[in-house]
């Protein structure tokens, strides 16, 4: 009974958030939208019992992904309100349908194989974390160490592309200085 | 009234919905990002929710390599997106139908 209140609340606040992110004109409003609507997807994690799922999504997508936006959006006019053209054909309702139709025949094509067996059962008597940690430190340990050297080799690329001209301290500057060297820039 | 493997599917394929008419609708290149991940979290609430009700945690596994993917996405398309915005003042999808460089 509370499940079911749970998760059709969470929902109900999911898709508000993701939708008010979508649609709205204001870079801000999407991405304080876009965080709200990660803490709420994390519920469901938690309400599956999937406990160290939940604090990741918490820590990486509301806390990492989103300052990392939030530093980005720093670079762009975000104050103004983002003058986007409309599409105008109809084709974007109909394409939305085609490939939404195509995620649920995705989705439910193994589902309705019914002779599914679990490779790494769910054990109750050993916590979530724990269990998960033995799972991703036997078998999927390669995938993880993969994905270790993918995240630097990202943090070295972010690092690279977007830290180029920021060596120079702009704060300690005087106007004048700023505008001689943004002129010379540019 | 007890809450199903296809309850949670439902949900997953509006979600993915929702961030597929934001791919489809959006011009501005940091508002497309943000429906990419609306997309990688509707997958990872289905996976979840099949590992779930399976049983089985290589649904969990493959959510957990999903969020590290996401995180170096946006590490380097955020990267890539502060140069061009240096470059050209602008992050609209319409000002790159040119290949020019």
């Amino acid at each position: 009974m509370f499940e079911a209140i749970a998760f059709y609340l969470f929902s109900f606040l999911t898709i508000v958030m993701f939708w008010i992110t979508v649609t709205t004109k204001h870079s801000l409003y999407a991405l304080t939208a876009l965080a709200a609507g990660m803490i709420f997807i994390s519920a469901f994690f938690f309400i599956l019992g999937a406990d160290f799922m939940g604090v990741v999504q918490i820590i990486v997508y509301s806390g990492a992904v989103m300052a990392l936006y939030a530093f980005g959006m720093m670079f762009f006019d975000t104050t103004r309100e983002l003058k986007e053209k409309p599409t105008k054909t109809r084709l974007v309702p109909i394409l939305g349908a085609l490939a939404a139709l195509l995620v649920v025949l995705m989705v439910i094509a193994p589902v309705v194989g019914e002779n599914i067996t679990a490779h790494y059962p769910i054990d109750v008597a050993i916590g979530n974390s724990q269990a998960i940690g033995m799972v991703l430190f036997t078998k999927y340990l390669v995938p993880f160490e993969l994905a270790a050297v993918m995240l630097l080799v990202a943090m070295i690329g972010g690092i690279v592309l977007a830290g180029k001209m920021m060596d120079e301290d702009y704060s300690s500057l005087s106007e004048e200085q700023i505008d001689e060297k943004e002129g010379a820039v540019s | 009234m007890e809450i199903t493997l296809t309850h949670y599917l439902v949900l997953s394929t509006i979600l993915f919905s929702i961030g597929l008419i934001g791919v489809m609708r959006r011009k501005n290149l940091l508002m497309l990002f943000f429906a990419t991940e609306i997309l990688l979290n509707s997958v990872n609430v289905a996976l979840v929710a099949i590992s779930h009700y399976y049983g089985d945690f290589t649904g969990q596994m493959f959510a957990f390599f999903i969020i590290a993917i996401a995180a170096s996405e946006v590490a380097i398309g955020l990267g890539l997106l502060v140069l061009w915005f240096k470059q050209y003042n602008t992050i609209d999808l319409d000002n790159m139908k040119s290949m020019k460089g």
